[in-house]
């Protein structure tokens, strides 16, 4: 799958829409920028709660190409004009890093079809 | 919901005036906000908090359970609970509940930067165990700035004297480098932390440089300039290009590090808890940088600074 086709769906909203299209093989979920810098690999999605530029600063160093906030997590305005000075795309869900963790790890092996967004989601806010 | 005013505070967090970028990164939160709070309860009916708002000439107020802050009921949601008809309502319902807070052991910068990045006009904050401590507005840091800005410059006019002249780079070295940069970094400024990496990163794709081995030196240089912001007074991150090497220098003019062994342990941290809220601080910095390296050094000790060196191998092109 590649990072246009997150958008619409995993009840992700595009943040920051200026980004250069990519393969996604897999994800990473963490909140803690030095182990994103030891362990991410250069097509991941991070999947993280940390929203400020610094995560941005941390993609853009390690090669990610895009970057999901969980738990509607609000998004500071020099991070998204961060992200798209690096060509970075920028989602935002209210679902929680195991859920969008576990639903993208289900599409990326083939075990079930991309979620739409209008689909009941389980959400804790 | 930003007005139509700017709410942004005219301080320049990267450039300009060493003395005020001294001053905004040494006082602390703590030193700026207030701490006579004017709070509500989260049964108390939003009639009840327009009143708190009008008789204080306040524009928002934390609700509260003892000293755990729930959330905060700012002009913008009376004005909703007053078109819904739900001013009889209870705070609690009415509430803003996803509240940005400052910790009162950050530098004033984070103040300074939260405001102009978020769309909130105040900013709650919170003690080392997440009890509600104080609040800070525009205006709190205007005059708490205004009169330290006052007393430094009366200091300074006292002893006006002759600016140092600036170091020059050794014109040999760099007559052979492929590229010689060097960057300044300063204490809690994680505004521009990483602003040297994304510049070693970019000039090392300007010289053709694998992907491979600049993702390597651009890890190294991260840490090691991240370390410099967490940990020292400030430091200077100093690369260097040349036969098939790059030289990351990160060399910083203090605390040093007590135990050079256990910095070097994956997990070791000596960061607070607000740091770590950032990400950062999860004890794999140095051994990160000592990973992405083909050579790594490191000399410190405490009261005289630390000098970390990382250099990556790269094939000359035959």
């Amino acid at each position: 799958m590649k990072t246009s086709d997150l958008a619409g769906h995993f009840g992700l909203e595009t943040i920051q829409a200026e980004f250069t299209d990519a393969e996604i093989s897999a994800g990473y979920t963490s909140d803690l920028l030095s182990d994103v810098m030891g362990k991410a690999g250069d097509s991941d999605v991070l999947i993280t709660i940390q929203a400020h530029k610094n995560t941005v600063a941390v993609a853009g160093l390690v090669g990610i190409g895009s970057v999901i906030i969980c738990n509607a997590r609000p998004i500071p305005d020099d991070m998204i004009a961060s992200a798209r000075e690096e060509g970075i795309a920028l989602f935002r869900t209210p679902l929680s890093q195991f859920e969008v963790s576990g639903q993208l790890y289900a599409v990326l092996h083939g075990l079930s079809a991309i979620p739409r967004s209008d689909a009941p989601v389980a959400n804790r806010a | 919901m930003r007005d139509s005013i700017s709410m942004d505070i005219p301080i320049n967090t990267e450039g300009g005036s060493r003395v005020v970028l001294d001053l905004i990164y040494s006082l602390k939160v703590r030193d700026v906000m207030t701490r006579q709070l004017i709070t509500a309860a989260p049964d108390s009916p939003m009639r009840e908090v327009q009143k708190l708002m009008r008789d204080n000439g306040i524009t928002g107020v934390p609700i509260v359970e003892g000293s755990r802050l729930l959330g905060i009921v700012s002009i913008g949601d009376l004005l909703l609970a007053l078109d819904d008809g739900r001013i009889s309502s209870s705070a609690e319902a009415c509430m803003s509940r996803s509240v940005v807070t400052l910790e009162e052991e950050m530098p004033l910068t984070f103040a300074i930067s939260y405001l102009n990045r978020y769309q909130f006009r105040r900013f709650p904050v919170l003690d080392k165990n997440g009890a509600l401590a104080g609040i800070i507005t525009a205006a709190d840091i205007i005059k708490t700035l205004l009169v330290a800005m006052n007393r430094e410059v009366e200091r300074l006019e006292a002893t006006i004297r002759a600016p140092a002249s600036p170091t020059v780079a050794n014109a040999s070295d760099e007559a052979e480098a492929a590229l010689s940069l060097s960057f300044n970094t300063y204490q809690f400024d994680f505004d521009n932390a990483g602003k040297a990496s994304a510049e070693l990163k970019k000039a090392l794709r300007n010289l053709k440089m694998d992907p491979t081995i600049i993702r390597r030196a651009a890890i190294a240089s991260y840490e090691l300039e991240l370390n410099q912001v967490i940990h020292s007074s400030g430091g200077v991150m100093e690369y260097i290009v040349r036969d098939g090497r790059i030289t990351i220098v990160a060399r910083d003019s203090g605390p040093g590090i007590a135990d050079v062994a256990a910095a070097l342990t994956e997990g070791f941290s000596t960061a607070n808890n607000w740091i770590r809220s950032l990400g950062f601080g999860a004890g794999l910095g140095l051994p990160n940088a000592k990973r992405a390296g083909d050579d790594f050094s490191l000399d410190s000790a405490p009261g005289r600074g630390t000098t970390v060196c990382v250099t990556i191998n790269y094939a000359l092109p035959a």
